[in-house]
C-alpha cells in the first residue's frame, strides 16, 4: 500500500461521500460553538425548520465577548449582554451543552476543549473560529469554519471541504534556554511569511517538537493559521497520552485502552508524499517578537526590522504597516517603552504560560509605566494558579490576575489597547486594531512579555534569565 | 433554501491595492456583537473609511467618490485571519458581489462563496495591471462571466480565466446551497455513522 500522511487517514477516514470533482463531505466529531459566530447559525435553522442533527456532539461556551472582572454580574453591554443570552437560549432550544460565564468549565473554546477531555486524537474537530486549529496538537483534523459552515454542521454533522494540500514541517535540535514554543511558531511564520501557507495542511515534527509539552504544541498549532494553513498537527505520542490519562472523565472510560492502542497507530507512514517540507533547526531560534501588522512581520528580538525591499509584503502594504507601529526600516526595538502587557488568548492562556510568566516576575515588580493584563484562559486555568499559588507571586510582583476570556487578544470586550499604545502580547494576532483601534501589537512569548512587563520596555528575556 | 443566482455582473471596480487585508480590517471585531447578517455594511472598512473622530477619511477609496461598482479589486492573501463570516457579509451588505485577487485566504474563500460573493484569483501580474487601470481610469467597466469562467475588461480587449471548484460553480449559478445539499444526503450520513459506531 501506498504510504499515507497521518492528515490523509484521518481526512479519508471521515469522508462520507465525494462529490465528483468538488468537495468531500466530511464527518465532523466535535463541534465548538461560541458567542459571536452561531447566533446567525441558529437563526438558519429556525428559518429551515429544523433541528440540530447530533446535540450531543457540539458544545457551547461565552468567551469572545465577555468581560474578565465582576463576571458574577450581568455584563454591562447591551449588545454583548444580548449576544451572550441568545447563546444560552439557543443551546436550550436546540439541546446543546453550554457552559457559560461563571460555570466551572467556563473558558475560551480552545482551552477548554482539551481539558475537559472533549479534544482527542484521530477525530475531525470545527468550531466557528479560526484557531481552532490548537486541536490539532493532539493529532486530529482541526479547523475554523465560518457561521454558514457552523449551520451546515448544526444541521448535518458534516461539512463540504475541499482536501488540503499538506507540508510537512520538521524541526530539528534543541530550543536555547528563554526560547519557547511561542517562539518556534512565530519563527516559522516569519520564515513561510502570512499568506505562504495558504491552501496547506501542516504536520509539525521533529525532536524540538516532540520535546514540547501538549501547551507548548498547542500554541504551535494555534498559529498555523497565521500563515495562512488550514490547519496544523502534532502526530500523539506518549507525552500526548499521559495528559489524555491525566483527564478524569477520560481516564474514566471503560474503552479508554481501546482508544489508547487506537491511538497508537496515528502517525505519518515512512515516506509519505507531503506537496511541501521545511527543515529547520530550533537551535538557530531566537526569542521573537513581531514588528508589524501581520504576524509574519517577526524577527530576533535583538534584530533590526528589514528593508521593505527584503520583505515578503509589498512595498506600500509595508510601509504602511510600520508607519502605523510608528517603526521604521532598519530599527532596532529592543529597549523601546511599552505601554501594555496582555498575557492570556488561546495561544498562551494555559496554566504552562501562567506558571513561566508568574516565575520570571518573582522577585521583581512590574514597571509602573506598564498595564497588565493577566488573563486564565479558562475557569481550571485560573482554579489551578490559585492552587499552586501564582495568583500570589503575581499580586506581590503587582500584577493582578483577571477572570477567564479572550479579552484583550480581540478587544470585543473593555479590555483594549488605547490608540498609539505599544503592547507586548502573548496573544497572536497584530493585525491594525486588533486590540482596540489605533492599538499597537507586539507579538511575542509569555517570557519575553514577562520580561517587558518588569522592565517596562522590550527586552531579551535571556538577559535576565541569567542573573 | 434557493438563493440569487450568479451569472455575468458587468460594472466598474474599487481598487484597494494592500496585499494581506484581514477581516478585522474588513469588519473590526467591536461590530461583531449583532446577531442578524444584516447593516454590516455600514462599518465596512470601518477604521480605514473614518478617522478616530469619526469622520470620514478622505484619501480611504470607499469616501473618493470617483470609484464605484460592484467589484471589489485587492492585493494578495485577502481575507486572511480570523473567520468570521461578518467580513463576508459586510462586504456583501457594501453592494460588492465580487472580489478580485491573486489569491484568498481559505476560509474567507469558503465563506464568500456560501454567500454569493465570488472570489475571483487572477495571476499576480494580471492583478498588478488590473489595480493600475482601475485606479487610473475608474470607469473602467470589467465583465466577470461565471458560466466561462473569464473576466474581462472589454476596453482593453484583455481577459484572463480563473478557476472554480465546478461544484461551487455549479451552485452559484443555479442558486443552490450547502445545507440543502447536505440535508438531501442525510440516510448517507447515518450510514456513515452507524458503519463507524460498529468499528469502534
Ligand atoms: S483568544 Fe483570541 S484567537 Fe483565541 S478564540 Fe479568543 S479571540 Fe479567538
Amino acid at each position: 500500500m501506498e504510504p499515507k500522511t497521518l492528515f490523509d487517514k484521518l481526512w479519508d477516514n471521515h469522508v462520507v461521500s465525494s462529490i465528483e470533482s468538488g468537495p468531500d463531505v466530511l464527518y465532523i466529531d466535535q463541534h465548538f460553538i461560541h458567542e459571536v459566530t452561531s447566533p446567525q447559525a441558529f437563526e438558519g435553522l429556525r428559518q429551515r425548520g429544523i433541528r440540530v442533527f447530533r446535540p450531543g456532539k457540539t458544545v457551547a461556551t461565552a468567551d469572545h465577548n465577555i468581560p474578565t472582572r465582576d463576571q458574577h454580574l450581568t455584563i454591562k453591554d447591551e449588545l454583548s449582554r444580548n449576544q451572550v443570552e441568545k447563546l444560552n437560549d439557543n443551546c436550550r432550544e436546540f439541546g446543546i451543552d453550554y457552559f457559560g460565564l461563571n460555570h466551572p468549565k467556563n473558558g475560551i473554546v480552545h482551552v477548554i476543549g482539551p481539558e475537559l477531555g472533549y479534544t482527542m486524537p484521530g477525530m475531525t474537530i470545527v468550531c466557528g473560529d479560526s484557531h481552532t486549529s490548537t486541536h490539532g496538537a493532539f493529532g486530529n483534523i482541526a479547523f475554523g469554519i465560518g457561521t454558514s459552515e457552523v449551520e451546515m454542521v448544526l444541521a448535518t454533522q458534516c461539512i463540504l471541504q475541499a482536501k488540503p494540500k499538506k507540508m510537512k514541517i520538521l524541526v530539528n535540535g534543541k530550543l536555547q534556554e528563554g526560547v519557547t514554543s511561542k517562539d518556534i511558531i512565530l519563527y516559522i511564520i516569519s520564515q513561510v511569511s502570512s499568506g505562504g501557507a495558504t491552501g496547506y495542511f501542516v504536520e509539525y515534527c521533529g525532536q524540538a517538537i516532540e520535546a514540547l509539552s501538549m501547551e507548548g504544541r498547542m500554541t504551535i498549532c494555534n498559529m498555523s493559521i497565521e500563515m495562512g494553513a488550514r490547519g496544523g498537527l502534532i502526530a500523539p505520542d506518549l507525552i500526548t497520552f499521559e495528559y489524555l490519562n491525566s483527564i478524569p472523565s477520560l481516564a474514566g472510560r471503560n474503552d479508554f485502552k481501546t482508544l489508547l492502542l487506537r491511538w497508537r497507530n496515528l502517525k505519518s507512514d515512512e515516506g509519505a508524499h507531503f506537496d511541501r517540507e521545511l527543515i529547520l533547526n530550533a537551535g538557530n531560534i531566537k526569542p521573537m517578537i513581531t514588528f508589524g501588522t501581520n504576524p509574519g512581520m517577526g524577527m530576533g528580538i535583538d534584530e533590526s526590522i528589514p528593508d521593505a525591499d527584503n520583505s515578503p509584503e509589498g512595498a506600500a502594504s509595508f510601509t504602511k504597516s510600520l508607519n502605523y507601529m510608528g517603526f521604521n526600516p532598519g530599527e532596532k526595538i529592543l529597549g523601546h517603552p511599552i505601554d501594555y502587557v496582555f498575557l492570556g488568548s488561546c495561544t498562551n492562556g494555559r496554566i504552562e504560560d501562567l506558571r513561566s510568566f508568574a516565575y520570571f516576575v518573582r522577585g521583581r515588580k512590574k514597571a509602573e509605566n506598564v498595564i497588565a493584563l493577566i488573563v486564565p484562559g479558562s475557569k481550571r486555568v485560573e482554579q489551578q494558579a490559585v492552587d499552586e499559588g501564582l495568583d500570589k507571586i503575581l499580586k506581590d510582583s503587582g500584577f493582578e490576575m483577571r477572570q477567564p476570556g479572550c479579552s484583550s487578544c480581540l478587544a470585543m470586550n473593555e479590555d483594549k489597547v488605547p490608540a498609539g499604545k505599544y503592547a507586548v502580547s502573548t496573544s497572536n494576532r497584530n493585525f491594525e486594531g486588533r486590540q482596540g483601534p489605533g492599538a499597537r501589537t507586539l507579538l511575542a512569548s509569555p517570557l519575553t512579555a514577562a520580561a517587558a512587563a518588569v522592565t517596562g520596555k522590550i527586552t531579551d528575556p535571556r538577559d535576565l534569565l541569567s542573573n | 433554501m434557493p438563493k440569487q443566482k450568479f451569472d455575468i455582473l458587468e460594472t466598474t471596480c474599487v481598487p484597494l491595492p494592500l496585499e494581506n487585508i484581514d477581516t478585522d480590517q474588513i469588519i473590526p471585531a467591536r461590530f461583531l456583537s449583532a446577531t442578524s447578517r444584516e447593516g454590516f455594511g455600514e462599518n465596512l472598512f470601518r477604521d480605514w473609511r473614518y478617522n478616530k473622530e469619526g469622520q470620514k477619511n478622505n484619501d480611504f477609496v470607499l469616501n473618493n467618490a470617483q470609484y464605484k461598482g460592484n467589484i471589489l479589486v485587492a492585493g494578495k492573501n485577502f481575507g486572511c485571519g480570523s473567520s468570521r463570516e461578518h467580513a463576508v457579509w459586510a462586504i456583501v451588505d457594501y453592494g460588492f458581489q465580487a472580489v478580485v485577487s491573486s489569491f484568498f485566504a481559505d476560509i474567507f474563500k469558503n465563506n464568500s462563496m456560501n454567500n454569493r460573493l465570488l472570489p475571483v484569483v487572477v495571476p499576480e501580474k494580471f492583478l498588478k495591471d488590473m489595480l493600475e487601470l482601475v485606479t487610473r481610469e475608474p470607469g473602467t467597466i470589467v465583465r466577470i462571466d461565471l458560466e466561462n469562467q473569464e473576466l474581462k475588461i472589454p476596453a482593453s480587449g484583455e481577459s484572463v480565466g480563473f478557476e472554480i471548484n465546478p461544484y461551487k460553480k455549479e451552485c452559484l449559478l443555479k442558486g443552490l446551497d450547502d445545507i440543502d445539499y447536505l440535508l438531501n444526503i442525510k440516510e448517507m450520513i447515518t450510514g456513515y455513522e452507524f458503519r463507524n459506531t460498529l468499528k469502534r
